[in-house]
């Protein structure tokens, strides 16, 4: 764990309440999708909340660019777009980010940088590196951050994007979310490698592994690798090893691994963590923690009564936002 | 009016973009050092320089990628495959990002993209190389797909695709990058969606797209020898497709056929017969027939190879069906 010593209050607090939001907007869009409100896949972040939320930390609001997998309100939320909209947009609503036209998987908002939302496994990773040659062409100062599964490291994808990457020196930071499942098959039954970042050596690029638990370590690893990317232009990787508490998607009741392992997991939970290292770092009382919980459910519920008050499309939006 | 080849009006409709725009760049497989495989971006490297005219590993998937991201973030790439064949490995990039991402994000981005390379049969290239796979293309909402067939077409839509704010597909023809043609000294642009009459006539509308306009023009005036007078319609765009020039065509002449060098299932030529088929029904006197490529992979030897496609012959004889001449 990295010491929270070099960071005060007014940092670690937000970050807490965001991660706290994160988990219980996932919760309700669970319960939602239960109750089919919400339909189609909808692949939920539980547990991997430390991840967005400290890399989100580490980008410049409004110059910087994300773009992820299909795994994506958490990111959403941690670039500060309205809980509001990104549920509307699981409902299929015209008031969602998308317009109801992308849904769980297509959460986007090209002026703060949320590019999406990919429901390809890999696909978004040349696009990034697509965004940041355009960062690098137009200086614009800004750099990429590039989030995928551990399930997409063995995509051409990823290889390709790779290379052109080091080979053109873009402001890019790929973040392999390695979560130990793609779907239900184990990294191991995947990968002929342990570890992922190694492949990143292959291309001469910066790479590490990332204790994905510790908010302050995801939050200094990518904060170091933005900085390399805006000031030298290098890429870097990063395998911010994480764990989802739910299955792949909604239909996915997990039996690919032992309850015992979740509920290891369980104990090391990012958001417990930084709860009680802020509570012995006096930073944070049991008080204070039940008020953010309070604070999280209510806007959670308030987003939950916008997505169900919301219109749905007009049928003139089926050919609307097809070419330019 | 200056008579110059295909290559050489590319050429010219690339370097007049990029002058006129900083935000144009070009990227593909050797395109820069080398001049491009076909010598289209000769000498853009030297006037350009290597920040806009971009060698590429050769990884289709991953540099068309990198284009699309790179037009979300308001660069033009023109990105050279080269050839339409090796895109297949790029395809998804195109079909789930270049296609998608204005639309599903409710409208919020632009893909000022352009795709070109040479498609459809060249010369003793065997099965893998000479596919037409325009409609694989033309079948996507979200793009839109050109195919000019002379130097003129091919530089006023070059000029319009890298100017327009949507992926473009832009076809063009191994065998016909020699062909020459007049274009004018001044600056020109050919919209989308405008397909052009090659050659009036008024017995029967031959409709076609690329390479295979030429044969559709050679039958055309050895026709008019038997007293056949054809009028040759040059599709150019492929989607959006001028249904207005075609339709008034066949309305004329009460007879048409369409060549397209494509295999026959699903083309865009049998798109194009079921349309006209669905809105000219009363305006026909004869079915409207199909001239493709016969339905199997190219064969290298050049007897097969010439067999399997398109020819004069074929199409003079399409034709003399279409006016009960046969």
């Amino acid at each position: 764990m990295r010491p929270l010593k070099l960071y005060d209050k007014a940092f670690l607090r937000p970050m807490l309440e965001e991660m706290v939001l994160i988990r219980r907007f996932e919760e309700k869009a669970g319960q939602m999708y239960g109750l089919k409100k919400i339909g189609g896949f909808c692949h939920l972040y539980n547990g991997q909340e430390a991840v967005c939320s400290g890399a989100a930390r580490a980008m410049i609001r409004g110059t910087d660019i994300l773009l992820t997998g299909y795994r994506d309100h958490g990111h959403a939320l941690a670039l500060g777009i309205e809980p509001n909209r990104i549920m509307a947009e699981l409902y299929g609503k015209a008031t969602g980010v998308s317009k109801g036209k992308g849904g769980s998987m297509h959460m986007f908002d090209y002026e703060k940088g949320m590019w999406g939302g990919n429901g390809i496994v890999g696909g978004q990773i040349p696009l990034a590196t697509g965004s940041a040659f355009a960062q690098k062409y137009k200086k614009t100062g800004g750099a990429t951050v590039c989030y995928f599964g551990d399930g997409a490291i063995h995509q051409g994808a990823f290889h390709e994007a790779m290379n052109l990457a080091a080979l053109w020196k873009l402001p890019v930071v790929f973040i392999c979310e390695n979560n130990q499942y793609g779907m239900g098959t184990a990294v191991g039954r995947a990968s002929s490698v342990q570890d992922l970042y190694v492949k990143g050596q292959a291309y001469g690029i910066p790479s590490k592994m990332v204790d994905g638990m510790d908010v302050i370590a995801v939050y200094e690893e990518v904060k170091a690798a933005m900085e390399l990317a805006r000031t030298q232009n290098q890429p870097s990787f990063l395998e911010i090893k994480t764990y989802r508490y739910k299955g792949h998607s909604m239909s996915d009741p997990a039996k690919y691994r032992t309850k015992e392992e979740t509920e290891a997991y369980l104990q090391q939970d990012p958001i417990l963590l930084l709860k009680k290292r802020m509570e012995e770092a006096g930073f944070l009382t049991d008080e204070e923690y039940k008020e953010i919980d309070k604070k999280a459910k209510e806007i959670v519920a308030q987003a939950v009564d916008f997505a169900e008050n919301s219109p749905e499309p007009n049928d003139d939006e089926i050919y609307a936002g097809l070419y330019a | 009016m200056a008579i110059i080849t295909l290559r050489e009006a590319l050429r010219q409709a690339l370097d007049e973009e990029m002058a006129r725009d900083p935000n144009v760049v070009i990227m593909g497989e050797e395109v820069a050092q080398y001049d491009g495989a076909y010598k289209v971006t000769k000498g853009l490297l030297d006037k350009y320089g290597p920040d806009r005219v971009l060698d590429t590993p050769i990884t289709e998937l991953g540099f068309t990628g990198l284009g699309v991201g790179a037009a979300f973030g308001g660069i033009r790439p023109v990105v050279e495959w080269m050839t339409i064949q090796f895109g297949l490995l790029a395809i998804d990039q195109l079909i789930n990002n270049a296609t998608k991402y204005r639309y599903m994000s409710g409208g919020q981005f632009q893909v000022p993209l352009v795709i070109r390379g040479p498609n459809g049969p060249a010369e003793y290239l065997s099965s893998q190389h000479s596919q037409s796979f325009a409609s694989y293309f033309v079948h996507v909402p979200g793009f839109k797909v050109v195919a000019p067939t002379t130097p003129y077409d091919a530089k006023g839509l070059l000029k319009s695709a890298i100017r327009d704010n949507n992926p473009v597909i832009f076809l063009e023809s191994e065998m016909t990058y020699g062909h020459k043609g007049e274009v004018p000294e001044e600056e020109y642009l050919i919209p989308f969606g405008s397909a052009d009459i090659k050659r009036p006539g008024k017995d029967v509308t031959i409709i076609s797209f690329s390479k295979p306009v030429l044969m559709c023009l050679e039958a055309a005036e050895a026709l008019a020898k038997e007293g056949i007078d054809a009028e040759v319609v040059d599709l150019r765009s492929l989607r959006p497709l001028d249904h207005e020039t075609i339709y008034a065509s066949v309305r004329k002449t009460n007879h048409c056929i369409v060549v397209d060098e494509a295999w026959p299932q699903c083309s865009v030529g049998s798109w194009v017969q079921s349309v006209i088929q669905k809105d000219c029904f009363d305006d026909l006197d004869a079915p409207v027939e199909l001239v493709a490529g016969e339905d199997v992979p190219m064969p290298y030897n050049h007897r097969l190879e010439l067999a399997v496609q398109p020819t004069v012959a074929k199409i003079s004889s399409a034709v003399k069906r279409a006016l009960y001449r046969s």
